[in-house]
């Protein structure tokens, strides 16, 4: 079972390849403010987290998720849902 | 006190002004004083080459256009001054919408007031709530804005990938409506679609497919339908949607199909219900360059006949083009970086040549492109022209270039 902190690490080192202002990444940490992250990066992200544990992140879902834990979250809760 | 609206686009106000403060002309800024030919323009005094107007079939001056367009002023005025759905429909929208009918082979077509507004309106009114929409990465704004103002999810799939549509509609729930959304021609590198593969794992899918056709129109397929016509896959293509301002020469964009109840989009579809329609001489010269376009096949072949020579007179040259072959009548020039493009942009432009400067975030992988389309009225002189000043530019510009195999 996957629980949520095995989520958030695995999240942080997606991220951390595109974290090219190298700011600390942390729950609170924005993609948008923070990391400076385009429109294009944080798509390609979600599609890797997708893959990652086979889930499905719709896009209209992003404008909701502003911070790493945030995400988290919601990935967590999608990969519990799917059991 | 007030909060300035605008003040977010500082850092971009920011960029534009340090680009400018380099003395480069500006690349988003160019006023054409006359404009010669469909592929000439008198640009602050100068004769420029135009190399960037998506102008493929040349039919701005087609003089059969040109005067279809002055008996619909003279005798409908000068605009419709309301809606499609009310006073805005003339005899001259249903003759476009039968010319689109007869082009396509389809027993319904749909004219809205711009290729943008067209795609905007149909991914929106496809796709509602609970069902899906699966669009390639590389999508143009206007899809991506259509998927914004539905109230759909959005899927979004890695550019022309067929495996990766796959893995991504396998997890969709099979009961949903599904909408999957492809281009025929990517209109920033100028790559084509490779539509079977995705046609068909679409249609396993249980999915409806619209395919845009904006760049394809009028030189791909028998009777130059688009890559889809090309590529044999009409039957599987439920929407096909395009524009008037590239190869019919004018303004506008479309939707055809063959759908049963596509009539009915007319009084949902937002972008077609709630603006004005075209102005009848606009869907007067369209009417009459979509029917000299079905038959336009010596220009056709002239188009890829201009295409070839440019893309591999640049390849020649040691440019870095965006796609191997010429797939397209866009050959993209990509280069390293926005300080280089912007001059290399500049020094064409001084030089008499027209192209579209091209950066992230209209361009996929934060690419910086050089882009040039192809008109089927290039001569070969002109784009010999344009090889030799795109040689001087980069070599006024030190553009490092390969060395040809």
């Amino acid at each position: 079972m996957t629980d949520r902190a095995s989520v958030y690490a695995r999240i942080i080192e997606l991220i951390d390849p595109l974290n090219t202002k190298k700011v600390a990444l942390l729950e609170t940490t924005t993609f948008a403010g923070d990391m400076e992250m385009d429109s294009l990066t944080v798509m390609d992200l979600v599609a890797s987290m997708e893959d990652e544990w086979d889930i499905l992140i719709p896009l209209n879902m992003l404008p909701d998720l502003e911070t790493i834990g945030q995400v988290a979250d919601a990935v967590y809760g999608l990969v519990a849902k799917k059991g | 006190m007030t909060v300035d609206l605008l003040a977010k686009y500082d850092p971009l106000i920011a960029e534009h002004a340090g680009l400018l403060s380099t003395g480069i002309r500006d690349p988003f800024g160019i006023v054409m004083e006359k404009v010669l030919s469909p592929t000439e323009a008198i640009i602050k005094g100068k004769h420029t080459i135009l190399l960037g107007t998506y102008n493929y079939m040349g039919m701005t001056f087609d003089p059969d256009v040109v005067a279809a367009g002055q008996a619909a002023i003279r005798d409908f005025g000068a605009g419709t001054t309301g809606s499609r759905v009310l006073n805005g429909t003339y005899q001259t929208h249903k003759e476009c919408e039968d010319a689109l009918k007869d082009f396509y082979g389809m027993s319904h077509a749909m004219v809205f007031s711009t290729g943008y507004q067209a795609n905007l309106g149909m991914v929106s009114t496809l796709a509602g709530k609970g069902d899906f929409i699966i669009l390639d990465a590389d999508s143009h704004a206007s899809i991506y804005d259509g998927c914004k103002m539905s109230n759909a999810d959005i899927v979004r799939f890695r550019h022309n990938d067929a495996a990766d549509l796959e893995k991504r509609l396998k997890r969709l729930p099979p009961e949903a409506g599904k909408l999957v959304v492809l281009e025929g021609v990517y209109s920033m590198l100028g790559d084509i679609a490779p539509l079977p593969e995705l046609v068909a794992i679409a249609k396993a899918h249980g999915c409806m497919v619209l395919v845009d056709e904006a760049h394809g129109m009028g030189f791909f397929g028998e009777h130059g339908r688009g890559v889809y016509e090309e590529q044999g896959v009409a039957d599987d293509v439920d929407f096909v949607v395009g524009t008037f301002s590239k190869s019919v020469g004018t303004v506008g964009g479309f939707c055809v199909s063959n759908h049963p109840k596509f009539e009915i989009l007319r009084l949902v579809c937002r972008p077609y219900t709630f603006t004005a329609s075209l102005p009848p001489a606009v869907v007067a010269c369209a009417a009459t360059s979509i029917r000299k376009l079905m038959t336009a096949t010596d220009k056709r072949a002239r188009l890829w006949e201009a295409t070839r020579r440019l893309h591999g007179g640049l390849k020649a040259r040691g440019f870095n083009l965006a796609t191997d072959t010429p797939e397209s009548a866009i050959v993209s020039v990509l280069m390293p970086d926005q300080e280089a493009t912007a001059l290399m942009w500049s020094t064409l432009i001084e030089l008499g040549i027209y192209v579209n400067m091209s950066r992230p975030p209209a361009t996929p992988a934060g690419v910086f492109l050089l882009r040039c389309s192809i008109c089927a009225l290039h001569t070969d002189d002109q784009i010999d022209t344009v090889l030799g000043k795109f040689e001087q530019a980069a070599q006024m510009c030190n553009l490092p270039l390969a060395v040809p195999a």
